[in-house]
């Protein structure tokens, strides 16, 4: 064995925590690890199979930073006390909205028009397609389950609607006619226009949420700045004309990342409390 | 925003993003750089609902415009993607990252990397490749269209014998000059396409003569004959070569070579007419195989002449290889001697071996002429020839 065969590392890498919704989730991640070689920060990645688990894991210290839902960040901060930081997000994280899509025929022109009908939504823990449009359905006075009946589509729980599935089988509801109303992610719903999934002819956009944000890397409060400094420079500096990054980018959904904002969950916030989701 | 001006106007008419909006947008985007304003002029009121989420996906900023109904601004975001302009004409080497991408097409780059070990013109290449393509295209044949199989007469049964087993042993063969073309198609880049389109023909063409063959076989009523080992031994050792241009070599300029002799021997005494016929078409899609080998190989070595001793040492590794085997099986050779002198009787078989070791001679002859051709000296092409497997391929 020669002495120059293992070489120890002097700094311990930094430790991020992802949720594998779908396979790519490894090849994005094993892609990104070669970009933070090549710009010298040591890092590895640990995944988790939900949301829950990793935030738990996140808690007690086994990942320095968690690529978080909204949901996730909104129980990080639950459970610190607020003692936790954003750190980046994706361009597509900021200013997101959710579509209720009626039928063109419905008789429906406002929100309160729902009461009594079916609303379908995607999976329980989606912020996006359903507890986000469901608190703005309550505060229009229809109480989900009371003033409405939900129609819940739980593709892959725990990973908070991360999977386009469950907002797709909302539609597929509404098409059908086994829903009066759909709740759907603003870029999903032009997905489903262009793919067919609902047909532009015979629906209608009848409410959009206000914006929210979506995802961001988040930090432990007690987690010294000087532990992230360099992960965050170098995805400020992932740039989309960088051949190496820039399939990771597209599969990843994003064109550059941004500086993370805490200003984006208070509707997500509103709902949790609302519908006591973690209580 | 009152002090920016748009660097451009799209309009979309009455159409929404689904309904080709998004296109008209793309467009007008294209020539923009980042940073710059799109005045966007449309009349869907579904514009309003579409816009924001699209600009977000794309990379660009919506900005909300108090200019009217029908008015829409988006400030470019990010930029196209970086692209790369492979060689337009032949390159000496292909690059992995240029993919399946036509030679002469942009490609995108960060797209994955091709494994094609064999990337490089000099590895591949011939001069000759658009007349062998253009005689491949032109004489394609088919085995139903251009076969009188009704023309089949009823053979004595010695002869009719005779013609399964040449069938049977020339369709173990097609395989091996199918299999090898075949698996070297799938690690040349496709840069160089016109060499996959002649080995992709040479595919083609041996799957319709082990068809071709087979088919004979059984139409005389007798069926299939006896495969031997000493032939399966020397096409073994045609299978493993793992260079594609010694493969090249001992398949289509050494083996091919020979069987070009060995088809005319057999159109010129085969006891039937769909023999015969079936014969000459083999004979001249074999004569392009031949022709795409010689024109390799004179490629390869008019820029490497120093690779000849290794081609050599090919031929002699395979010759002690097959040392054990002590000549053409049986089975074929005794078919040969039938067809040859038309039957049985010892006049009949006299004459059929007297033709048999005329062949011998022949091929012997020509692969020595072939060799010569590729630049070996005459004593050199008699050794090798010398050292050609018995079993012809």
């Amino acid at each position: 064995m020669g002495s120059a065969s293992v070489r120890p590392s002097r700094i311990q890498p930094l430790r991020v925590g992802a949720v594998a919704y779908d396979p790519k989730v490894v090849t994005i991640w094993e892609g990104f690890k070669t970009y933070f070689e090549r710009q010298g920060v040591e890092m590895d990645f640990v995944l988790y199979s939900h949301y829950d688990a990793q935030v738990q894991a996140h808690l007690e210290a086994e990942v320095d930073v968690a690529w978080n839902s909204p949901l996730a960040w909104v129980k990080t901060q639950i459970e610190t006390r607020g003692a936790c930081r954003t750190l980046v997000m994706r361009d597509t994280d900021r200013d997101l909205t959710t579509k209720i899509i009626v039928r063109q025929s419905a008789e429906i022109a406002t929100l309160a028009d729902l009461r009594g009908k079916v609303v379908a939504v995607g999976a329980s823990d989606s912020p996006q397609a359903t507890l986000i449009p469901l608190s703005l359905l309550d505060e229009a006075g229809i109480s989900p389950g009371q003033g409405c009946r939900v129609l819940y589509h739980d593709v892959m729980v725990g990973k908070h609607g991360d999977h386009v599935g469950g907002e797709r089988e909302a539609a597929y509801a509404l098409a059908a006619g086994k829903a009066d109303a759909a709740c759907v992610l603003d870029s999903n719903y032009l997905l489903f226009l262009n793919e067919g999934t609902l047909d532009p002819d015979t629906t209608r956009v009848l409410a959009t949420t206000p914006p929210y944000d979506h995802c961001n890397f988040t930090a432990r409060g007690d987690l010294p700045e000087e532990r992230t400094q360099r992960f965050v420079t170098a995805l400020l500096e992932m740039s989309f004309q960088d051949p190496l990054v820039r399939t990771l980018m597209e599969m990843e959904g994003l064109k550059r990342w941004l500086p993370g904002r805490t200003t984006g969950y208070e509707q997500l916030k509103r709902a949790v409390e609302k519908f006591r989701f973690y209580a | 925003m009152p002090n920016r001006i748009p660097k451009a106007q799209a309009d979309l008419g009455d159409l929404a993003l689904h309904e080709g909006g998004a296109m008209l947008l793309r467009r007008a985007i294209a020539p923009l750089r980042e940073g710059d304003l799109l005045e966007i002029c449309g009349g869907s009121s579904e514009l309003v609902e579409q816009l924001p989420a699209w600009c977000r996906q794309q990379g660009h900023r919506y900005l909300p415009l108090n200019k009217g109904a029908g008015f829409h601004w988006i400030e470019r975001g990010a930029s196209d993607p970086p692209l790369i302009r492979p060689a337009q004409e032949l390159a000496e080497t292909a690059e992995p990252a240029w993919g399946l991408a036509p030679r002469g097409a942009t490609v995108e780059a960060g797209g994955p990397a091709f494994s094609f070990p064999l990337r490089r013109k000099r590895e591949v290449w011939a001069e000759e490749l658009d007349a062998i393509r253009q005689q491949a295209a032109n004489n394609q044949w088919s085995l139903i269209r251009d076969i009188s199989w009704n023309a089949l007469p009823r053979l004595a049964p010695e002869l009719e014998i005779a013609v399964s087993q040449a069938m049977t042993f020339l369709t173990e063969n097609e395989f091996a000059a199918l299999y090898i073309p075949a698996r070297f198609l799938a690690r040349i880049h496709p840069h160089y396409r016109e060499v996959l389109e002649v080995l992709a023909f040479q595919v083609t063409d041996e799957a319709r003569h082990a068809e071709a063959f087979t088919r004979r076989a059984e139409a005389g009523g007798t069926g299939l004959g006896t495969t031997a080992n000493s032939g399966q031994l020397s096409l073994h050792t045609l299978l493993e070569e793992s260079e594609f241009t010694t493969a090249v070599f001992l398949l289509c300029v050494m083996g091919e070579g020979t069987f070009l002799t060995l088809l005319q021997f057999l159109e010129e005494n085969a006891p039937d007419p769909v023999t015969a016929a079936l014969m000459r078409y083999a004979h001249r899609d074999e004569a392009r195989h031949v022709a795409f080998g010689v024109s390799h190989l004179r490629y390869v070595l008019q820029r490497e002449p120093e690779r000849r001793p290794a081609l050599a040492a090919a031929v002699e590794r395979r010759s002690r290889l097959l040392a054990s085997i002590s000549g053409l099986s049986p089975y074929v050779h005794d078919a040969l001697v039938i067809l040859a002198g038309g039957g049985l009787s010892p006049e009949q078989v006299r004459e059929g071996a007297r033709r048999v070791a005329v062949l011998h001679r022949e091929m012997d002859r020509a692969r020595s002429e072939r060799l010569q051709a590729l630049g070996f000296s005459a004593e050199e092409a008699v050794r090798l020839s010398a050292h050609h497997t018995k079993n012809f391929m």
